[in-house]
This record gives C-alpha cells, structure tokens and sequence, in this order.
C-alpha cells in the first residue's frame, strides 16, 4: 500500500507527460512480406527485475530477450559519476534464446484440436543464474528452466573410444545386454570384486575440458488435465511456491513443485450450462498479499477473492462494478462490457481493467466504482455494428501499468496503443503506433471528459481492404490489432506486439 | 591412450560412463560411486574422484539427487571419518541447485556425514559452510541453510554460537518466503540443541517473528513449530509463551493456518500439558469443530476421539460431544465421514451410559447417512463398539441398519458389508445368524458385481470355517449347490469357485459325496468356460479326495474333457491331467 499513497500524495502537479522514442525492433516485416499466421506473437511479459523479456507465438514458441545495456553497469556508472553526464540510458535487448514450448495436440476423448499456441507467460522466481518461467496454452502449463549449460568434451578416458569402438566392446557399453557391464549394471555382483587396498593406479577418471556454454531449456514440469475450458491466465502468488491457472468457469491452485494435483479454488459453472451468464475472462494474484486474487468476468465486473477466508471461493470477498448509466443501454453494451484484461499495479492498491472501448482504473479499497475511466478508441463507436459483424468485438486487448503506477496502457486497431497518465490532475494522452517512427500518429489529447477523438487529422492509410475512414477522417484498421503489450517493471519502457513484430519503446 | 586390463574392463567402463551421453549410463554410474570409489582407492578417491564430483555439478537433476544420496554414506571410501570434510563440497554446491528434492537430499547427507565428524572438523569446516550458505547469494543456498543448523550448533565454542544463533534470527526475517518457511519447519530441530537460557529469548523471538509473518504459507509452518518447541519448554513457560500462539492460530483469518492447528491439536496439547488443554485447549477446539470453513472441520473432526482421549469424560461429555452431535448432521458430506471414522472410539472413552444414551442415536444417524462413506467408516469399526456397549444392544439397534445396507445400492458399501460379516456372525453367535443374515449371504453368491460375488464366495468360506462343516452342510452347501443350475453362467462360474473354496474346509468325505458329482456334472455344461472352469477346480481337488476317487471320477471326467472342441478347455484339461499323473507319481 506504501506505493499507492505515492500515487496520490507525491505529485504537487500531475507529472510531465512522456516524450516517447523508439528503441527496437524485431522481426519487422519487410514491405510486402507475408506474415505467417505461427509466426504472430500471443503473450509478452517482462520478468520481475525487467533484465529478460519473453514473447510467446502461435506456433507455440518462446523467444527471450535479455537487457545489454546494463551489462557492464557497474564500471560505467562510475566513469559516468565522474564525468557527471546525465545517464541516458534506456533498457536496450538482444534476443537470447527460444524454444519450442508447446506442439499442437489432439484430444482423442473429446475429439478436440489443441492448438500449440501460446496463452500467457509468467516469470517465477530466479535461482542460480537460472530462469524459470510458467507458459500456457489452452490446456497445459508448462513450467520451462533456461540455464546456461558448459558443453563437455571429455578429452581422456580408460577406454580409447575409437579403439573400443574397433572390437565392438564400448558399443555394447551403452547396451545393457552386454556381459561386461554386468558389473556395471548388476547389484551384488560388483561388491564381491575386490580392489587392492591402494587402489588401481591404471584407472583414470574421464577429463572434461570445454568450457564453452550454450543456452539449454528443459522443461521441468507439465501441469496437465486440470482444465475443460481454455487457460485464459496464470498468475504466480507471492509465496513463491503457488499459482493459479484460470479457464472460463474455473480457477485452478498448483502448487509449482507438485504437477499432478491443484485445487479448484473457484467454479462458476452452474448446475445446468444454460443458466450461464457469465464466464471468467482474466485472473491475476495481488502482487503482495499471498491469500488475495481478483478475477474478471464477461459481464465487466472484477471480483476479488480472499483464500483465507474459505478453501472454495466460490463467494467473493469484493465485487467492483460500474454502475450502468441509465438509458444508455443498447444491444453490443453486455459484449463491450467484457474484461478482457486485468493487472494488480505493482503496488497492490490500484487494479487496471480493459474492456473493449475503456481502460479502468480501480482502487480496490473502493467498489463503487472505477477511480477513472480512459476512453482508449472512442471513434470506434458508431461503428460497432461493423465490429460486431467482423467479430473484432471479440478482441481480447490487454492492458499494463508502468512501474510507478502513474501511467497506463493499452493497445488498439490499426497498430495503435494508448498511454494515459493515470495520477490526478494528469491529462496526459498518448497515441503512438508500433512503427519505427511512433510519433507520426501521436496526438495530446484530454482523456478526461471523454470525447472521441477527432483532432487525429493525419491519416496513414495503410494497404488492406478492411480500412476504412470514417467521418472525421480517422483510420481504423481490424486486421492489424495491437492485443498484447508490456511495460518495463522499473523504467519507461513499452514492449508491444504488431503481428509477428516485437516493438520497443522508450521515454 | 591407457591400455586396460581384461579384469578391469568393467570398472574402467564405469568410469567413463561418469560423463557418457546418455542420462542412464551416468546414473548407473554415480549409484556404483562406491565400487570406482574402492577401485581407485581412499586416496585417490579423496584427490581426485571428490574433485572431479565437485567440478561437474551441472548435470542432470537425477543425475545430482543420485550423487546427493551417495556422497552421504562415502565416508568409508576417503579413508574414515578423520577425512569426512574433503566430502563436503560437492555436497554444498549441491545445496545450491534449484531442484527442491536434490538440495534436500544433500542436505540430509551433509547432516549424517556432520553428526559423524570430529568436533574440530565441525568448527573448522562445517560451520564455515553453514555460514557460508546461509550467506547465500541465491535463496536456495539459504533454504538448504536452515537444515544444518541443529548439526552445527553444538559443537560451536560460545561466541560462534552466538553468531549461529543470529544468523538464524536474519534467516527467519530474510526477504524470500521460501527461506522462511525453510527456518520454520527447521526451527524445532534448531531449538533442540539450544541451550535452556537462548532457547526462551532468542529461538522464542525468531518463533514470534515467524508466526507472525504475513505469508500464509509461512505461518503454517510455525504451527508445527509450536509442538516441537513446546515439548522442549518448561510447562510454565509453555503455558505463557507457546499457549496464546496456539489460541490465536485457532483463530487465524486464514482457514489453512486453522486447519493446520485442527491437525496438529492433539501434538499440541502434549505439549502444553493437560491442564492447559482443559482450561484453553478445549474451547480452541470447540470453535475449530464449529468453524465455517468445512476442511477446518474435517480435520478437527478427524481428531475427536484423540482429543477426548485426553480429556476426561465429563468434559467430554459436556463440551465435545454437542459438537459431534452437530457433526454428525454437517453439511458436507467429508465432514461426517471423517467424525464416523473416528466416532467409535469414542465409546471406551465416554463409558457404556453415556455411549448408549449419547453416541448411539448419532452411531445410528450416521449409519443411515446418505454418502456411503460415512456408513462404510461407521461398520468397519463396529467391533468398537461391541465392547463396550455389548452384543445385545449392538444387535437391536445396529442390525436392522446393516441389513439395510448389505443391500445398499453402492457395491463397494456392500463389498465392506461382507467383509464384516464373518465377524458379526462370530459376535453375533450361530442363531442369530441364521434368522437374519443367511439368506444375505446366498443373495450376494448372485450379485450383479463380479467382486461382490468374489467376496461372497469367500465368504462362504469363512463361515464354514467359522461355524465347523456341520453346520456348513446344513446351512451352506445344499443352498450354494442349488444354485449350479443358474441359467446365467456367470453364477454357475461363482458356484464352482465357491466349491474350490469350500472343498478343503468341507475335508474329503463331504467333497466326494456332495460337492465333486456337481463339479462333474457341470463339465456337460454347454459353455467352454464353465468346463475349463470344472477342468481347474477338479485339479485343486485332486489333493484334497482318495486316490481312487481321482482314477475313478475325475480323470475320466478330465480325459473326456480334454477332447473338448474348445481350446482353452484341451488346455485346461490336459494341465489338470499332468498334475493328476504327478500326483500318482509321488
């Protein structure tokens, strides 16, 4: 909670809005170039201490990314100290390894597809120089290390491998059929050889002397059949040693170390699926408070659930909701309604939502209502029906909060994503486009009093057919849509995903 | 390259396969460490194979738990206990690794390895490694930390022990919940070698920080803490320092931590001595057995008859069993089934009045619970019962109730039902067995459930072992073969397999006269499986009846078998044949 008074006391005046650059990018498209469907990232997400960024794909891949430019810190900072530049640094990565972490598979019980593609990736806790990470699909989480592994040769043995190899004795080492490795493989057998007192000068132990490293992912744990519906969210707790997995009707508790049990914490599945309203659509741990997590719902409502209180959170410790503005129903208002994303500020006090037209900002000691509401693409409106059609309402974006709680943000159609200042009296507004040149679209504008947005005059019109211009002149685009994006634990820095590209920015 | 020897082929083969590609062969390796270890000798074991494991720790977990479990029973190999510490640094970078099981593993070794070596050696190098880990840069080196205090700590001169006994302090407050919950669950183990004075201030402090901790998971563990800890305490400072942890707990906001002390009560009270548990304990307990959360319940209703076994029947009488009375109607199902598990101990504990007038309308409330594991729980300790409140009762009031169920619709409730049968009837005595539970018995022979049929026709045995072949023939045999002529065959199959049961307790006079011309008879059955059925059980009674019988009525029976167009009939036959001809030959 200390950082949520930050929030609200520090600030004499609402803090300057960001002047946003671009740092990188990967795997841009070139003009005119294809983009495979595997290749379109689904998830992205900074680790804790923001030094590794993962991506994950529909292909069912993960690519991490770690920081260079706070490699050789130490030494640099000093020289710096001394010369008193201004340190104008910003977090800088290079891509460090992938791996395959999830093949498409086939359900021969419920005769289902399951796509290799992944949901959502979340860092766990580093040990030994080793990363962990929890990735998930529809179905299954997998709990990946990545470590740094020294390639062996081994320079000198007993047996010359070649010469062995010649009389066909060390093949049959590695077969254990063989009678020479009935010592080796047999139980009493060796205890009766006897060895002379000094031991036997002419044995050596083999000598290993590469010390060259390559980077190796080995999956550790599948947690498995646990979920009927589709894995929407996993969220590490803060004890280090559980988390939950979310579906559309459940919430699952794993203990990281145990893959084949959890504990259904959470079901909303009603006696008779006719009576369905309302699926879980986001579930995310409090940053802090091991026993609390708040999980969203198709009907825009966040529930918060305290595990002490019951071992079935069935009922929630708090609802957040916003009241419906009377007459202001019409028949896409439950489909907008929907949450598609939720984040806990780092925090714990403040939880962010998005649903399709708004981000929210939540204060979870207040559940009358959102402590404020930014309009993220409100010239899409009018055009609603369209979207509908299109199914782009469905389009689940996501939403991150920086790291000192002051900003927001959130992606939209076109390649487009949003930053809002969130501290009061901000009215900070940003709209970049992932494109190496963010600012061409960037307009300052007021969120508050919301308004749609029609003084972006400057039109970029891109090449697919499903553009369109509307009356004042704004571009919107369905098929390229901002969904997935990260901003940096502890500086200002945003990652985000246009397609199958990774862009980096930095303020 | 090195030549090797015809004889040492193996071994070297062994030690190569120390780094071999393949995970297998290097696990067969590192568990036969001891046989390379005696090939190579204690000196070179200690120069260079201890080295050698302590440089290539970047394996494979399963490669590290092996290496792990081995290095703690090496001490032999580097030439006895004097050289113990040239083993310990493999096993601390081994405490270092991420993996929970190979850390915990090697911790273990370290502490068998350190509760041999000399005093000196501790000092010198054990400590140093305590310190060291607990230094940790990373937090699984801290975790393993924890472990080997308790090894370290007596031997350490005064002010080393002061500075053992900080660290521990700085590992209970250290940033990382695993660390914690690591100095939680070791803490008893630590506050055992502390001396009486540190134990009240210093282990009591770290025990407040820890129960304390806003970590659910670290709180928890704290509570195991309190029965180690109280055990070690004089009961007065027990009753004031460990006393209102154990009351605040049973109050804790979170459900796991009040589960944990409803499981942990009965060690509890143990610890803080009976008059406190009377005074403070029982109305803790109460409130457990009335929480709202049901697995709270579960587990403090698992504890009833534990909990009353302390107490004495008054107060069980007047606190307790209103509780149970409650229990026994809760709403959820696991909750009653966990008090019916245990609420027949209760009986010796409250005395013949009170379990008649208390215990056995809930007894009969719980028999007739809906969810068959409560009913299941309840029988399989009925015999508790009949102790104490006599056969007489037992037969009024329970039977009525357990006819009902050996007809229950849930086989495995009807499984559990014949399983006591042999039991009751031994309790219940021949008549009252014949009247009511006979006809069961032949009822079950039918049952629509292979293994309840299994279990009848063992059942059956066991009663004619039980009541003698006398009554067996009156009561037994003419029902069970009345009913070879079954239509259904699986029934006839049930028959046969009774008979081979029943055969040796029957002995050989019975089995000729009534039980083989059945058996005989069937092998004209129209279904093969039924005749390779009388081809096994003529075999097994071919021991049991005169030789003359088996040359007069079963081989020609067998023979005519074994001519069978179906297959499996000429085998079974013929088998049976072979150990008819091996019979005769002995």
């Amino acid at each position: 909670m200390n950082g949520g008074d930050e929030v609200v006391t520090a600030p004499a005046g609402p803090p300057q809005p960001l002047d946003w650059k671009f740092s990188q990018v990967f795997g841009e498209r070139t003009a005119g170039e294809e983009v495979q469907e595997v290749d379109i990232i689904s998830a992205i997400e900074f680790d804790k201490t923001g030094d590794h960024l993962a991506t994950g794909d529909r292909g069912g891949r993960v690519v991490l990314f770690e920081r260079t430019d706070t490699k050789d810190h130490d030494a640099l900072r000093r020289d710096l100290e001394r010369t008193d530049h201004p340190i104008n640094r910003h977090p800088e990565f290079r891509y460090k390894t992938e791996f395959q972490s999830h093949e498409p598979e086939f359900d021969y019980l419920k005769s289902l597809e399951i796509e290799e593609k992944i949901n959502k990736i979340r860092w766990c806790q580093t040990a030994n120089r080793a990363l962990f990470l929890l990735s998930t699909n529809d179905k299954t989480i997998k709990f990946w290390k990545v470590q740094e592994k020294k390639v062996k040769k081994i320079s000198e043995m007993n047996l010359d491998p070649p010469k062995a190899v010649g009389n066909g004795c060390v093949a049959s080492s590695s077969n254990s059929n063989s009678p020479t490795l009935c010592l080796a493989n047999g139980g009493s057998s060796g205890n009766d050889f006897s060895f002379p007192p000094g031991g036997l000068p002419s044995l050596r132990l083999p000598v290993v002397t590469s010390q060259e490293t390559n980077l190796v992912a080995r999956c550790r744990r599948v947690y498995a059949h646990a979920h009927d519906y589709h894995i929407n969210s996993i969220s590490n707790n803060s004890d280090g040693e559980t988390f939950i997995s979310a579906d559309d009707l459940r919430i699952n508790l794993w203990n990281l170390e145990i893959s084949n049990q959890s504990f259904n914490i959470v079901d909303v599945k009603p006696a008779n699926m006719e009576d369905l309203t309302e699926v879980i659509t986001s579930a995310e741990f409090h940053p802090t408070h091991c026993y609390m997590l708040a999980y969203s719902s198709s009907k825009g409502s966040i529930r918060l659930i305290d595990l002490r209180q019951s071992a079935l959170c069935d009922s929630h410790a708090k609802l957040f909701e916003e009241p419906e503005a009377p007459g202001s129903r019409s028949f896409f208002t439950e489909i907008i309604a929907s949450i598609s994303d939720i984040k806990f500020a780092k925090d714990g006090r403040y939880m962010l939502s998005r649903d399709y037209m708004t981000l929210k900002l939540w204060d979870i000691n207040m559940d009358s209502g959102p402590v404020s509401t930014f309009q993220v693409h409100e010239y899409l409106r009018p055009k609603l029906c369209d979207l509908y059609e299109n199914d782009s309402i469905f389009d689940k974006f996501e939403c991150c909060l920086s790291g000192d709680g002051l900003r927001v943000a959130t992606g939209s159609y076109s390649n487009l994503f949003r930053i809002f200042g969130c501290a009061p009296g901000s009215t900070e507004a940003t709209t970049l486009e992932a494109s190496k040149n963010p600012m061409r679209r960037q307009v300052q504008t007021p969120s508050r009093p919301s308004r749609s947005l029609s003084s972006i005059t400057r039109v970029v019109r891109r090449g697919a057919e499903t553009s369109g211009v509307d009356a004042n002149g704004n571009s919107f685009d369905f098929t390229t849509k901002l969904l997935h994006l990260a901003w940096h634990p502890t500086e200002n820095s945003i990652a985000c995903a246009a397609a199958n590209s990774l862009y980096m920015y930095y303020a | 390259m090195a030549m090797i020897d015809e004889p040492l082929y193996p071994i070297a083969v062994l030690i190569d396969e120390l780094k071999n590609e393949d995970i297998q062969l290097r696990l067969n390796s590192i568990r036969r460490l001891s046989t390379i270890a005696r090939a190579l000798g204690e000196e070179r074991t200690r120069k260079e194979l201890i080295p050698f494991l302590s440089e290539n720790n970047d394996d494979d977990d399963e490669v590290l738990l092996a290496m792990a479990e081995e290095l703690g029973v090496f001490i032999p190999y580097v030439g006895g206990v004097q050289y113990a510490n040239v083993l310990l640094p493999p096993l601390e970078t081994l405490c270092t690794v991420e993996e929970t099981c190979v850390r915990e593993k090697a911790v273990e070794s370290l502490c068998r390895i350190g509760a041999q070596m000399m005093e000196q050696d501790l000092v010198e190098s054990f400590i140093p490694l305590v310190k060291r880990l607990a230094a940790g840069e990373w937090f699984t080196a801290r975790v393993s930390s924890c472990g080997l205090f308790h090894i370290a700590y007596p031997s350490a001169p005064e002010a080393l022990k002061t500075e053992l006994r900080a660290i521990y302090s700085q590992l209970c407050q250290d940033d990382m919940p695993m660390v914690r919950r690591s100095a939680a669950t070791n803490l008893g183990n630590f506050a055992a070698t502390v001396e009486a004075p540190h134990l009240k201030v210093d282990i009591m402090s770290m025990f407040d920080d820890l129960t304390q901790d806003d970590q659910d998971s670290v709180r928890l563990l704290a509570v195991e803490g309190c029965a180690a800890l109280g055990k070690l305490l004089e009961p007065q400072d027990c009753a004031a320092h460990i006393l209102p942890v154990i009351v605040n707990f049973s109050q804790d906001k979170s459900w796991r931590v009040r589960y944990m002390v409803a499981n942990q009560l009965y060690e509890l009270c143990e610890a803080v001595g009976p008059e406190p548990t009377r005074s403070d304990l029982v109305p803790a307990y109460v409130r457990l057995l009335r929480d709202n959360e049901a697995e709270v319940r579960i587990a403090a209703a698992g504890k009833v008859t534990k909990f009353c076994r302390i107490l004495n029947p008054e107060l069980a009488i007047q606190h307790i069993l209103p509780c149970v009375k409650e229990l026994s109607t809760d709403s959820s199902q696991h909750v009653r089934s966990a008090l019916a598990s245990v609420i027949m101990g209760m009986a010796p504990v409250l005395g013949k009045d009170a379990t008649i007038e208390q215990l056995l309308p809930i007894f009969l409330s719980l028999l007739k619970d809906e969810f068959p594991d409560v009913r299941l729980n309840i029988i399989s300790k009925l015999d508790q019962v009949n102790q104490v409140i006599g056969i007489d009762l037992l037969s009024q009031s329970l039977l009525p109730a357990i006819v009902e169920l050996a007809e229950d619709r849930h086989w495995r409730v009807r499984l559990a039902i014949i399983e006591y049968i042999p039991l009751l009837a031994s309790q219940l005595g021949v008549g009252f067995f014949d009247d009511k539970l006979g006809a069961l018995c032949m009822q079950w022979l039918k049952d629509k459930v292979y293994s309840i049929r299994d279990a009848a026709a063992n059942n059956v045995k066991r009663l004619a072992e039980e009541f003698g072949p006398d009554w067996a023939m009156q009561h037994i045999v003419p029902q069970v073969l009345d009913m070879i002529n079954n239509p259904h065959y699986l029934h006839r199959m049930t028959i046969l397999h009774s008979i081979s049961l029943l055969a040796p307790v029957m002995g050989s006079d019975i089995t000729c006269s009534k039980l083989l011309p059945v058996v005989i008879n069937a092998s004209k059955d129209r279904v093969p499986n039924i005749k390779f059925n009388v081809a096994k059980v003529l075999q097994s009674l071919i021991p049991i009846v005169d030789q003359s019988v088996v040359e007069k009525k079963i081989r020609p029976c067998l023979v005519e078998l074994s001519e069978d167009p179906d297959v499996d009939v000429r085998f079974f036959a013929s088998q049976a044949l072979e150990s008819s001809n091996q019979v005769m030959m002995s």
